[in-house]
């Protein structure tokens, strides 16, 4: 549009392409493709940045200080092993520097203190925090690719296909998310982290379904679909190729969200004991075995609950930010 | 319309029928229902145990059949037993009620504050205070419900009981609250800068004289409001219904409010008699009366602007009852805290055990019962609701019949409420019904942590027996009432939106 209003209003030629009059004006004009424009109004939402580089740092502390699987990490206590108190089992981190009266910026042996057996709760909450993360991207990639299939195929086909795939979503929407995912996970958490994911991925795809079928409704009759389905292409290529990227909006917006929603999830069935299972744990089930210590030991319960709140308010600024960039219209004043 | 709401609802039997063999069939297969017998030492006794158990859970009809055992019990009317012979209707029905109380406490607050709230936050957009509303409303989404009630038990329980045994509040938090709450009025009512620093002024002097009051009288010892608060919060409702339904550029409705305040404090004089010790019903009846006399006030007053001025005096009414009922409430406040020793927020359960008291005492109890799980329920979908109104008011403030009506030359006030608040509450409706399903999953949750023996500990206990009937009962009450809202949010939407009916 800015190419438009700098044109001097005296151009002799009005079929004179676009720059034509800033090149005489001396400016020059990059043309931007759509994904560079969301690229960059993404990397200039200051919330979305804030989120996003905080989600990185408790994403590269969770899984590089206590190691993962056989890889060793930089903290040198497990979290499983037992030790001895140091410190009655209170955290020896301090934050108050010295002069300031406190005793100076340090980590100390173990700097969000013991539990009652002496485990290092640092290594508890990084474990617990690594497990968590996992389950949550797990959920967040089963719920976007089976909302957005389910979503695509109704959307296209139309007729008996989106009957029985939206019937079946609105009996899912029926049952409480949280009744459905327990149901769900009672099973499932037995197996192991990732089966838990999948489980309650299985369980919030709805959402996502809904909002990709409305989209597709629109996009089946737009030109370029009736182009290629003339030219003879298959469905499955119509879907894929030419439609979903004309949705992935609303699909990386609701994939963001889908891992807040999740971490969520997880943590509250775990601290019921649904999910993780011990002796493995997660950040909510270290939330369930520590809240009675609130009054003894504070730090026991505030540090996992801290690290969901972290995890999940920046996943929440960064899907936030995406909405943004992909739909500026949601932002824009008019007065 | 009413073919519109029959369809919809043999849909919704049909859902809720699908739903319930999902729930079922995954209940059975959650695990082995036989688990806490595999302990017993004797084996001949396990035995026994285990054939009686098998018998009375017909484990030896496949999961997919059984289903279908459990649903002609039902359709006879009989819920059937849970695993240990206990009838789940006996259970059920003291169930539903502790969390009916929880979930519909929670859901009709959040959409009040919420939506009110979302509104205020649009019509100042970028301001601070909806920068502020903004973080608080991301930051609720990403609380867990359960570490929020942990913490509210410790803070909002112990340590506020503890507070009340000394209630002083001390000077620099009265100085913080006095500076957030002028702070909060001044982003709320804007203008120019001299008005944003007179209202800064008033509002954090009001708060914080009056919190110093009540702190240096005692006041939190034995609260209560007394007839002159009762005048002054009687003459702000009128006042407030008036600004909000028509503005004061006419005379009579600005008079029936007035007056129907007015009778609302008369009738607080000689209202000893009545409301000694009522009961529901009564109180109810009150409340249709208050109603009733407000809407014949303003009939009478109104004039020419008979309808909205029946409108506002009717909520004025029904505002100024409110205020003599809490004000009742508060009066019995210092013969509670003598019963409950001094401990009048409750961390466990519904009621105090074997509570007995007048009507005051224990809708007291209640209330101190249900504050702190209803404020956990709430702070979530608060949040939803903050900004779903907000979006969709922002949209509404941008379309074109928003301009049309401010150029000729209505209020801002009448644009607001008349034109944009009602379409912007159309989106707002379909969230309801899927807000109410969340609000019963954290209901579950809640529960559990405030040791309440609702439903939602019911449906726990059943999946950790993987014990189905329990679980479905809970399933046809939850799935059920999230099925009504769903309908009844897509009426609202039928009767907001005309278009709707139409297709």
């Amino acid at each position: 549009m800015s190419t438009e209003t700098n044109r001097p209003a005296t151009s002799e030629n009005a079929t004179d392409r676009p720059p034509s009059g800033d090149e005489a004006q001396g400016i020059t004009i990059a043309a931007r493709t759509q994904g560079q424009l969301i690229r960059r109004r993404f990397f200039r939402h200051r919330a979305a940045m804030g989120g996003m580089i905080t989600l990185l740092l408790v994403i590269v502390l969770a899984f590089t200080s206590i190691g993962f699987g056989p890889i060793p990490g930089w903290w040198d206590k497990s979290y499983l092993s037992t030790g001895s108190l140091v410190n009655d089992g209170d955290p020896t981190l301090s934050l108050v520097p010295a002069f300031l009266g406190g005793d100076g910026i340090r980590l100390g042996e173990h700097p969000f203190g013991q539990d009652d057996v002496g485990k290092d709760y640092f290594a508890l909450v990084m474990r617990g925090a690594q497990q968590s993360l996992i389950i949550a991207f797990v959920i967040g990639i089963v719920s976007t690719v089976v909302g957005a299939v389910v979503g695509a195929l109704a959307g296209y086909f139309r007729g008996r296909t989106e009957g029985v795939l939206m019937r079946l979503t609105d009996v899912v929407i029926s049952i409480p998310t949280l009744v459905f995912a327990a149901i769900l996970a009672a099973a499932a958490g037995r197996a192991g982290i990732v089966v838990l994911g999948v489980a309650i991925g299985l369980v919030i795809w709805t959402g996502l379904a809904r909002l990709v079928r409305g989209e597709f409704l629109a996009l089946r009759e737009k030109e370029f679909v009736e182009a290629a389905r003339a030219a003879g292409t298959k469905p499955s290529r119509i879907i894929f190729k030419h439609m979903m990227p004309n949705a992935i909006g609303v699909i990386i917006v609701s994939a963001t969200l889908a891992v807040a929603v999740g971490i969520l999830l997880e943590t509250a069935l775990s601290y019921l004991g649904l999910g993780v299972r011990p002796p493995d744990v997660s950040l909510g089930s270290l939330v369930s075995l520590y809240e009675t210590a609130m009054t003894t030991r504070p730090s026991l319960f505030w540090w996992p609950g801290i690290f969901i709140v972290i995890i999940a308010l920046s996943v929440n600024f960064i899907g936030d930010g995406l909405r943004d960039a992909f739909d500026p219209r949601q932002t824009r004043v008019r007065e | 319309m009413a073919v519109f709401i029959v369809r919809r609802l043999i849909i919704s039997v049909f859902t809720l029928l699908a739903a319930s063999y999902l729930v079922y069939v995954g209940t059975a297969l959650s695990g082995d229902p036989l688990q806490d017998l595999y302990g017993i030492q004797d084996e001949g006794d396990a035995q026994t145990q285990m054939d009686a158990r098998r018998r009375a859970m017909n484990l030896d009809v496949p999961v997919f059949l059984r289903y279908f055992l459990w649903l002609g019990d039902l359709l006879q009317g009989d819920l059937g037993q849970n695993k240990f012979g206990q009838s789940v209707s006996g259970i059920l029905g003291p169930a539903i009620w502790a969390t009916l109380q929880l979930v519909i406490a929670a859901t009709v607050l959040a959409i009040i504050l919420g939506v009110m709230i979302g509104i205020i936050s649009a019509l100042r957009q970028y301001s601070g205070f909806d920068y502020t509303l903004t973080f608080a409303a991301f930051l609720f989404y990403s609380l867990p419900v359960f570490w929020v009630a942990v913490m509210l038990k410790q803070f909002g329980a112990i340590e506020f009981n503890d507070w009340l045994r000394e209630p002083r509040i001390p000077l620099p938090i009265i100085v913080l609250v006095a500076l957030l709450a002028g702070l909060a009025w001044m982003a709320i009512i804007g203008g120019n800068r001299e008005r944003r620093v007179s209202t800064f002024a008033i509002a954090a002097v009001a708060t914080g004289g009056l919190l110093w009051a009540l702190s240096e009288t005692g006041w939190f010892e034995d609260p209560g409001l007394g007839f002159v608060a009762i005048v002054v919060l009687a003459l702000s409702a009128a006042l407030g219904s008036t600004l909000l339904i028509i503005g004061f550029r006419y005379r009579p409705p600005v008079i029936a409010t007035l007056s129907t305040a007015a009778v609302g404090c008369v009738f607080y004089l000689f209202s000893e008699p009545v409301l000694e010790d009522p009961s529901w019903p009564v109180i109810l009846l009150l409340a249709v009366i208050a109603v009733g006399v407000g809407l014949g006030i303003g009939y009478v007053v109104g004039g020419l602007q008979r309808r909205q001025a029946m409108a506002a005096s009717a909520l004025t009414a029904f505002l100024t009852g409110g205020v003599i009922f809490v004000d009742y409430m508060l009066q019995a406040y210092s013969g509670y805290y003598d019963i409950v020793r001094g401990r009048p927020v409750s961390t466990i359960g519904a009621a105090t055990p074997n509570f007995e008291g007048s009507f005051w005492e224990s809708s007291l109890d209640t209330a101190g019962h249900l504050i702190l799980p209803t404020l956990a329920l709430l702070l979530i979908s608060f949040a939803v609701y903050t900004r779903y109104t907000r979006a969709s008011m922002l949209e509404v403030m941008n379309q074109d019949y928003v301009r049309t009506a401010r150029s000729k030359g209505l209020t801002e006030r009448t644009v607001v409420t008349k034109h944009a608040f009602r379409n912007a509450l159309i989106p707002v409706t379909t969230l309801m019904a899927f807000d109410f399903g969340a609000v019963i999953g954290g209901a579950v949750i809640t529960e559990g942590v405030f040791g309440w023996k609702g439903m939602g500990q019911m449906f726990i206990d059943g999946l950790r027996e993987v014990d189905p009937p329990p679980v479905m009962a809970f399933f046809l009450v939850a799935g059920g009432s999230v099925v009504v809202f769903n309908m009844l949010a897509d009426i609202a939407y039928g009767y907001l939106d005309p278009r709707i009916r139409v297709s």
